[in-house]
């Protein structure tokens, strides 16, 4: 199967149904339902608003009368109140850093970083739908909304525009309170700017995953002789007479990175977690399934 | 090889002087930089470089370069390897071959370099003579044109023998002449080498030519032990050479063959080496000649005679009633004389008959039933030589009374004679010489020899003719008689030296000889064949070949042994009589010496080497050197990477090979670099630990899941218990061996293959052993054991071959139950409780107080079920589950009891029935207690 390296529109939410399909629906559960006003489709195993049936309790005083469930109070001499189990809907905020950096792929076989970044939001969009969440893109302003034209919404909007610069940092335009929010990106700019990113988020109460895309030559370095190394804009430039003496230097600094960002992440409580584009979407989109689960505490 | 080489335009190797220059120049050049797109430039910012310098281009590479431009250089120089040359001088040129039978092995050499000669010779318009030592002219050399010798020169051929050097002094000695002289010698150092050289050196300045290759010479055959051993000999021994005599003679058919051929292994500086062959005597006897393979020269070829030849004589006497000692047995002195060189056969008449021997000989045998004389008659008829010897019973008898027989050279008289015993007069008798035309004539015949007794012939009118030996008065002692194309023979004494001393004397044993009876053990003398003359049978010429000798003429007795070989005596195949002679060129005594030269006189090779024009391939070198320089600066930079570099490294190896193709020419097949073999290296790896196994299906997915499957139950055997497996391995039915394995997992697929004869009777042995196969068709969610889905019809047809024992479905008492966790279900990524082991005995009892059965023995061969345990085992190779199991939590329990459910299995198959003994521990209790 040849993959071209960068998506369309089209393609991108073709191959995340497929990838999606294999999941069960994510069901994410929202920490602080209360302070969420937006209903889902979330049984909370307690009365409160909903659409589906939780018991019936003889009525007290106070209980409004049209509360009371007559008829299931005409087959009794007491008085009853139907309650419903309260459901909720999750947001999930999802940001997918398009900067120059994410096109690179390291050999024609995979796909670049920022294709598989496409389709992993796209599947986590997807599973999130169709668990009956809402969804939405973290620099558009729009609010997270639910349903299949949604996720046309978003496809589309993954594909508009590339933004102009080497590296990108997240920048949410909006995060609900208490919703929770997707990273994916390489990482490999300005590490302040994703920490100081999450640290608004954690003061939200937005919870979340970074997921570091990385491309195999980018862990390996396979790279000898005298080189000229330049970032994907060409704007920054690194010449070496002997590139594979620089190897393992490059290696620490890039063990470094994902050490800081893993740090961050624990600060916050957040979960980090790397993928890299040889491999197959799906233990990255598991591991999502239960990295937003295990917020759940 | 060096001096040989030379150039067209040697100025241009002046270009080298720039070399130096060129390297410093180079060395300046740092290779350019390949340019890369790369996002983690951002973390390599700040970074130094800690080498500095690979901004130069490293030694090796600059070497590289020097020695193609080097080599270009020298190309364009024009190297040209053995430049000719030519040879100055003029005046007459008097060229002498050697012309023997050691010239005849490079003959064609030999010629070509007299035609080089006479060439130069023709272009400096000089006259020549050429001549041959071993038929010298008999005036003085006729020096003519080049071009009229050139003509001449194939009409000289070696001769079968060698050169007679005092001749030819004598020869070149009454000359007188001046010219230059070219002696093209055989290389050996034949008598009177100096005094020719000398000779030859007052006619003018000498130069010799001679080849390099090895004299070969084969020494006639002789027997040691039985067998037949045969020397070779060379003169130079400069490398080691492997010879191969021939054997070859007449197939029972009579078209010639080899009969035998053995290997002689000389090294360098041996110089003789010793054939022996082991052959039967019938084939021995077809022997005519042996030669060394390939060697074209009368000295490399034998001819054999009848010394190789040994005789099948068989003995018959009168059925011998006296018991008494050796020494009077008739056939004792026959015996005697015969056994060293013939093949003796003793036994009745009639089976001899049928063993076809070349001679028979009736010791005193008087009469012979009608059928075996019949049968006799016709056996000399075809060429037999019947030998009578008289004797008591002869003289008693009537036979050949009145007329002699076919089987009786003469007819007798009754009774014999006695002289000189105690009771009778006179002296005993002696032997009168031989007439000329008896076979024995020229034999001395000793003075003790005397004769007793004999049996008297009738005076007829052939006895005379017929008589071949007398006594001293006239009566015969032996007469012979032919009969078709054999012929009968009476010794009118005994065998045994009752009647006279002759079977005592040497000339008994020369008399058989003569007879051809036996044949001669060694070359004979001068004196053995005295007084007969030999006709030529078949001549050599000086290349080996055998031809008929026509009308040659005869050569006397004497000149035969010990004359030298000539123009008059060509060796060949001689007869004289019954026997033959073989003079060959290489006698036993034959010692080959190289020749050795004056420090002074100019010895040059045989070789005529032909310019050989090198500009070509130093040019390819040059251009070969360049491509590797381009591949290794790409390899330097960086820039080879992938299906580049691949093509590129197997274009250096071939290059390589190419120059290496006679030396690196035997690979190793079927073994790998440390010497392993495929099977050892899967035994030691499935022996070195604990091996997890499963069954390759064929179908790609089914073995990723049965891998990733293996996979996920080790990681949990080895975080869970102390079995530390190694990594799972796919076992091939067809072609690995199983007994490595503790347990082979199968999952069951509609389409596999059934496996070979072979493969079920691996996995029958496997079964046998102790081994465990689990078999999973993995269609538990569709139907139930048993059911019909493809893969439980697939499992039954795959398992009919397989010796399994009766299954049951697996109690709730089964040790699989509890060997390490307790369970009760055994879930894969379906859950069905239908999972078969093999049945419990029928009389296994409830064990009181426990809630289970006393089930002891055995680990179950097999266990059936169609959950897909794999499935839900398999991880990924970061240790996550690869396929999800049911739904939530739920399914995550289930996959739990799956991996407890695969712990449990292996422990069953390693510690076997280790948890069945818990039944015991009660009593074990109850006995620690008191």
């Amino acid at each position: 199967m040849s993959l071209s390296a960068l998506h369309t529109s089209d393609t991108l939410r073709s191959r995340s149904e497929a990838l999606a399909a294999a999941f069960p629906a994510l069901m994410a559960d929202a920490q602080h339902l209360a302070s969420t006003v937006l209903l889902g489709v979330h049984g909370r195993k307690r009365a409160g608003t909903g659409d589906e049936f939780w018991q019936y309790r003889p009525a007290e005083a106070g209980d409004a009368l049209r509360t009371i469930d007559w008829r299931r109070s005409a087959r009794s001499d007491g008085h009853f109140v139907r309650q419903t189990e309260w459901q909720a809907a999750q947001s999930v905020m999802i940001g997918v850093d398009d900067a120059a950096s994410m096109t690179f792929t390291g050999a024609k076989s995979r796909p670049s970083k920022l294709r598989r970044a496409q389709t992993l939001a796209m599947a986590l969009s997807i599973l999130a739908v169709h668990g009956g969440e809402r969804v939405g893109l973290t620099h558009l302003a729009e609010p997270p909304r639910g349903g299949r034209a949604q996720l046309v919404r978003m496809a589309q909007a993954l594909m508009d525009g590339h933004e102009a610069g080497d590296y990108g940092t997240p920048r949410p335009q909006s995060m609900p309170l208490g919703s929770r929010a997707v990273f994916f990106s390489d990482f490999l700019g300005d590490p302040a700017a994703i920490e100081q990113v999450m640290g608004r988020a954690a003061d939200r109460g937005v919870k979340g995953a970074l997921v570091q895309i990385l491309d195999p030559d980018e862990e390996a370095f396979p790279y000898d002789g005298r080189t000229v190394f330049m970032s994907m804009s060409g704007s920054l430039r690194f010449e070496t007479l002997k590139a594979k003496s620089l190897r393992e230097e490059y290696l620490q600094r890039l063990a470094a990175r994902k050490d800081r960002l893993l740090q961050a992440t624990r600060r916050t409580g957040w979960q980090f977690h790397v993928h890299h584009t040889d491999q197959p979407g799906d233990p990255t989109l598991l591991w999502l399934y239960r990295a937003l689960e295990k917020v759940r505490a | 090889m060096i001096a040989n080489l030379a150039f067209t335009t040697p100025l241009l190797l002046l270009a080298l002087v720039a070399l130096p220059i060129l390297w410093w120049l180079l060395r300046a050049v740092p290779p350019a930089p390949i340019r890369r797109r790369f996002p983690g430039v951002a973390l390599l910012l700040g970074l130094q470089d800690d080498e500095s310098q690979t901004d130069k281009t490293p030694w090796w590479l600059l070497l590289l370069r020097m020695l193609a431009i080097a080599a270009a250089i020298v190309g364009f120089a024009g190297p040209v390897l053995n430049p000719q040359t030519e040879r100055a001088g003029d005046g007459p040129l008097l060229i002498v071959m050697d012309a023997s039978w050691a010239s005849a092995r490079d003959w064609d050499d030999r010629t070509e370099r007299v035609s080089v000669l006479l060439d130069e010779a023709g272009r400096s318009g000089r006259p020549v003579a050429i001549v041959a030592l071993t038929d010298l002219p008999a005036g003085p050399p006729e020096f003519q044109s080049a071009n009229a010798w050139a003509a001449r020169l194939p009409s000289v051929s070696p001769a079968p023998y060698a050169p007679d050097y005092a001749a030819a002094a004598d020869w070149t000695g009454s000359l007188d002449a001046e010219a230059d002289v070219f002696w093209v010698s055989d290389g050996l150092a034949h008598d009177g080498r100096d005094d020719l050289l000398a000779a030859l050196s007052d006619i003018g300045p000498v130069s010799a030519f001679q080849g390099a290759r090895d004299v070969i010479a084969l020494a006639p055959p002789r027997f040691a032990d039985g067998m037949i051993e045969t020397d070779v000999q060379r003169h130079l021994a400069a490398a080691p050479r492997e010879l191969t005599v021939v054997a070859h003679g007449l197939d029972p058919a009579g078209i010639p063959r080899d009969l035998a051929r053995e290997t002689v292994r000389l090294d360098t500086g041996e110089l003789r080496g010793t054939a022996v062959f082991d052959l039967p005597p019938e084939l021995r006897n077809r022997i005519t000649r042996f030669e060394v393979a390939g060697e074209r020269s009368a000295g490399a070829v034998t001819l054999t005679d009848d010394t190789l030849q040994r005789r099948e004589v068989a003995l018959i006497d009168a059925q011998g009633e006296d018991e008494g000692q050796a020494l009077l047995s008739p056939l004792h002195y026959l015996r005697q004389a015969l056994a060293p060189t013939a093949d003796l056969m003793e036994g009745g008449l009639s089976d001899m008959l049928l063993a076809s021997p070349d001679a028979l000989i009736l010791a005193d045998v008087a009469t012979i039933s009608p059928d075996e004389e019949e049968a006799l008659i016709d056996w000399v008829e075809r060429g037999g030589l019947l030998l009578r010897f008289a004797g008591p019973r002869l003289a008693a008898s009537d036979v050949a009374r009145d007329t002699a027989g076919p089987l009786m050279p003469v007819r007798l008289r009754a009774g014999g004679r006695s002289v000189g015993g105690a009771m009778s007069w006179g002296e005993p008798k002696a032997l009168s010489p031989f007439p000329e035309t008896s076979p024995f004539f020229g034999l001395d015949i000793p003075g003790d020899v005397t004769v007793e007794s004999q049996v008297m012939a009738q005076p007829d009118p052939q006895l005379s003719e017929r008589t071949i030996a007398s006594l001293t008065d006239g009566t015969p002692l032996v007469t012979r008689a032919p009969l078709g194309q054999g012929s009968v023979v009476l010794f009118h004494v005994t065998a045994n030296a009752d009647w006279s001393s002759l079977p005592l004397s040497g000339l008994f044993v020369q008399m058989l000889e003569r007879l051809a009876v036996s044949t001669r053990p060694a070359i004979p003398d001068a004196e053995d064949v005295a007084g007969i003359t030999w006709v030529p049978e078949q001549v050599m010429d000086g290349f080996g070949t055998l031809r008929d000798a026509g009308i040659r003429p005869g050569i006397p007795g004497e000149t035969m042994v010990e004359a030298p070989l000539s123009a008059d005596l060509l060796p060949g195949l001689y007869t004289g009589g019954e026997q033959r002679i073989a003079r060959n060129v290489v006698t036993p005594e034959t010692e080959l010496a190289p020749a050795s030269w004056p420090a002074s006189l100019p010895v040059e090779g045989m070789d005529v080497v032909p310019a050989t024009d090198l500009m070509a391939a130093f040019l390819a070198a040059a251009l070969g050197l360049l491509l590797i320089d381009a591949l290794a600066a790409l390899w330097l930079a960086g820039r080879l990477s992938g299906p580049i570099s691949r093509g590129a490294a197997g274009l250096v190896v071939a290059l390589i090979l190419m120059g290496q193709m006679p030396s690196g020419a035997i690979a190793q097949t079927g073994r790998s670099g440390d010497g392993l073999t495929p099977e050892d290296e899967l035994a030691l790896l499935a022996t070195s630990e604990v091996t997890l196994a499963y069954v390759i299906t064929g179908d790609p997915e089914l073995d990723r899941v049965s891998q990733a499957g293996m996979q996920g139950l080790t990681n949990t055997l080895w975080s869970r218990t102390s079995v530390e497996p190694a990594t799972p391995i796919g076992v091939n039915l067809e072609t690995d061996e199983l007994a490595f394995f503790p347990m082979l997992y199968w999952p069951v697929s509609a389409a596999q293959e059934m496996p070979s004869a072979a493969a079920y009777r691996r996995l029958n042995d496997y079964l046998r052993s102790g081994g465990m196969i689990v078999f999973d068709t993995r269609d538990a969610h569709i139907g139930g054991f048993g059911s019909g889905t493809p893969e439980g019809r697939r499992l039954r047809t795959l398992a009919a071959p397989l010796d399994i024992p009766p299954l049951e479905p697996i109690p709730p008492d089964h040790v699989l139950t509890r060997t390490f966790y307790l369970l009760q279900d055994f879930p894969g990524r379906h859950v069905s409780r239908d999972v078969w082991v093999e049945a419990a005995p029928p009389d296994a009892e409830q064990i009181e107080g426990m809630p289970f059965r006393n089930l002891n023995d055995g680990v179950t061969p097999v266990l059936v079920g169609g959950n897909d345990w794999a499935s839900a085992w398999a991880v990924d190779s970061t240790g996550r589950a690869l396929l999800p199991v049911g739904r939530g939590m739920t399914g995550e329990r289930q996959r739990e009891i799956a991996l407890r459910f695969g712990v449990n299995l292996v422990m069953h198959v390693l510690s076997g029935n280790y948890k069945s003994d818990q039944v015991h521990v009660p009593a074990l209790l109850d006995r620690l207690g008191q």
